[in-house]
């Protein structure tokens, strides 16, 4: 589907793709729209009203609808808090979030450059095998996982997080789709010809041009990583959480101050929100291309 | 070497630029021939290597123990005990809340993905017009997908309040009664439906959107030119084209609905899924019988059948989609 969406679509009228569900959308359309994007930021800017008031702002029979201003306060005191050690959660997602998605990125690369353009024994096999994969929720193996994480001693520690998010079925995939179409033989023929050994045909020839994808697969990887709590919240412990874990930590231990809580809630946010204005048209596009849930 | 697929010929096996003169590099060029094609018949194993090793010790394996763990008396102190049989599925199904969490899970399940694909659905039929500022659009619905589970879920659960939540406090303006959002099961669950969807809506109206842009327009024009209206294209050319993308999204919620863990455990500050269990989900079982009571054989036993439903719910799911999708 390389529909143009600019110049390409006026200049040839031919592809008529416009004609019928062309026509623009009326008001109805619009004001369907703006219902669905009020809705989306509404309950954030609720979280910013009351992370932005004090403990009364919530117990109040009367909606206050403007910002408090409270927040900085709010945000000092979850960043202080004993409790909750906040500062080491930021650092913690940043480190997790990271490795996580350099190293999904690495492997489904180089499985994908694999599956998609070197001939080997059992490839069709293995390839329906990493989709089967991909259907299977592996997140009700944690019972397991966590005796061999206690046994490892690596329970409460990152590598707890990380060391079962350094593989992606579905990052295979992705990559293997992209790169069986973008990156044609002739290229590795030629690195071939040049003399160049597998690896280094990789590198300079199949890295660079599975860079779109990648960088999509990293953001997605990011996200996903960064929002992640399931596991994380039962391996690692208050000393050393991720965001989500210090959250929820937030919120049980601060009797309903829910100032504090959403401070936090906000604090933890922020960054992807800042990801999400310099990258939502990706995430958009990566979503359309066909990127999974989860 | 065989392959089943069809494929252009792989890279030609390098042959010397020209005739070589002396045999010292006679040998050299056969032996760097002979490297080349070990370069070329092991390197694919070694690029899939890493995943498949590291998928099967993090991933395939723990699967496969937990079968292991969940016939055997297991603590989370004391470690492997005596081989047991059943009896820790049995305790499982026997136990009330067993099924308290299964009724909750499926609740919870239907009550968001149902509604979801509906106005998933709807949205993504209006970003299918020509919109002026289509990026805008679309990235606006996406906005939800970046707040973390947890943070909507505190978000929401001060919203949905029993007693000064913003919704109730609305709906006694306009003079209804105050709705029991944690006390009660129905709205508990109608609350956790609505952060899901809340985070997951846009999303799917994003793939629906792309499947909808893949079917040709020429059916369109066809059906247009035949006196069908909108809303009849709707339903005989849109519904049936995007039968792929429905049974993909279906399925990949099935998966994730089924193990809903975040929302409802935070939705109050105990994390149990309510004084009797109200929205207590099997995923929150699960973790109260492994962390709660360190009990990981009847832990295990839960995750088995919980990985066993989510198997059955997709079969049918796929089942479902394809004769409703050919019906209309």
């Amino acid at each position: 589907m390389s529909t143009g969406y600019g110049l390409l679509e006026t200049a040839r009228p031919s592809r008529r793709r416009r004609v019928d569900n062309g026509q623009r959308p009326g008001w109805l359309g619009y004001g369907f729209l703006t219902a669905v994007l009020l809705g989306s930021m509404f309950p954030l800017y609720w979280s910013f009203l009351i992370g932005s008031g004090d403990a009364s702002t919530i117990n109040q029979q009367d909606i206050v609808w403007w910002p408090g201003g409270n927040f900085l306060a709010n945000a000092a005191a979850v960043l202080e808090a004993d409790s909750v050690n906040f500062w080491k959660a930021i650092g913690n997602s940043i480190i997790v979030s990271t490795v996580v998605s350099a190293s999904v990125v690495l492997f489904s690369t180089l499985a994908g450059f694999a599956f998609a353009k070197l001939r080997f024994r059992g490839r069709a096999g293995l390839l329906v095998f990493v989709i089967a994969t991909m259907a299977v929720p592996t997140q009700l193996g944690v019972v397991p996982l966590f005796i061999v994480m206690s046994q490892l001693q690596l329970a409460g520690t990152l590598w707890a997080v990380i060391l079962p998010a350094v593989v992606s079925a579905f990052g295979v995939f992705w990559m293997t789709q992209y790169l069986s179409q973008a990156l044609p033989y002739e290229l590795i023929e030629a690195a071939r010809v040049d003399g160049a050994s597998m690896i280094r045909t990789f590198w300079s020839v199949a890295l660079p041009a599975a860079r779109p994808a990648a960088a999509m697969l990293a953001l997605f990887t990011f996200i996903a990583t960064w929002t992640n709590f399931f596991w994380p919240f039962i391996v690692l412990d208050r000393q050393n959480p991720t965001l989500p874990v210090a959250l929820s930590l937030l919120q049980s231990n601060y009797f309903v101050d829910y100032s504090i809580v959403m401070a936090g809630v906000i604090l933890s946010t922020i960054p992807l929100l800042i990801l999400f204005a310099v990258a939502g048209r990706h995430l958009v596009s990566g979503i359309m291309q066909g990127a999974v849930k989860g | 070497m065989t392959t089943t697929a069809p494929r252009p010929p792989a890279p030609a096996p390098l042959t010397p630029p020209s005739a070589p003169t002396t045999e010292r590099s006679v040998r050299r060029i056969a032996f760097s021939q002979t490297l080349s094609r070990w370069d070329v018949k092991v390197s694919p194993y070694l690029y899939i290597s890493p995943f498949f090793i590291l998928f099967a010790i993090t991933g395939l394996f723990p699967l496969v123990y937990t079968a292991w763990v969940s016939v055997h008396e297991w603590n989370l102190i004391g470690g492997q005990g005596d081989f047991v049989g059943f009896d820790n599925f049995a305790f499982v199904l026997s136990n009330p809340p067993f099924w308290i969490a299964l009724r909750n899970t499926f609740s919870i399940f239907l009550i968001s993905a149902v509604p979801q694909v509906l106005l998933a659905l709807l949205i993504a039929a209006v970003l299918d017009r020509n919109l002026r500022a289509k990026t805008f659009w679309r990235m606006g619905v996406l906005l939800p997908y970046v707040v973390a589970p947890v943070a909507v879920t505190l978000i929401f659960s001060n919203m949905f309040g029993d007693q000064y939540g913003l919704i109730n406090n609305v709906l006694s303006d306009l003079g209804i009664d105050p709705i029991g959002w944690h006390s009660e099961v129905l709205p508990s669950h109608v609350a956790i439906a609505t952060m899901v969807n809340f985070r997951w809506t846009g999303y799917t109206a994003l793939i629906l959107l792309a499947g909808m842009q893949a079917i040709p327009r020429d059916y369109y024009e066809a059906a247009m030119i035949d006196g069908a209206g909108t809303i009849r294209q709707f339903f005989s050319i849109t519904i049936p084209q995007l039968r792929p993308t429905l049974i993909f999204v279906i399925v990949t919620s099935t998966i994730g609905g089924l193990q809903i863990f975040d929302e409802p455990r935070l939705y109050d500050q105990t994390g149990q899924g309510g004084a009797s269990g109200q929205w207590m989900t099997i995923t929150i079982y699960l973790y109260n019988l492994g962390w709660g009571q360190l009990n990981f054989g009847r832990a295990a036993a839960v995750a088995w059948l919980l990985f066993l439903i989510i198997i059955i719910v997709g079969l049918i799911n796929v089942a479902i989609t394809r004769s409703i999708a050919r019906a209309s």
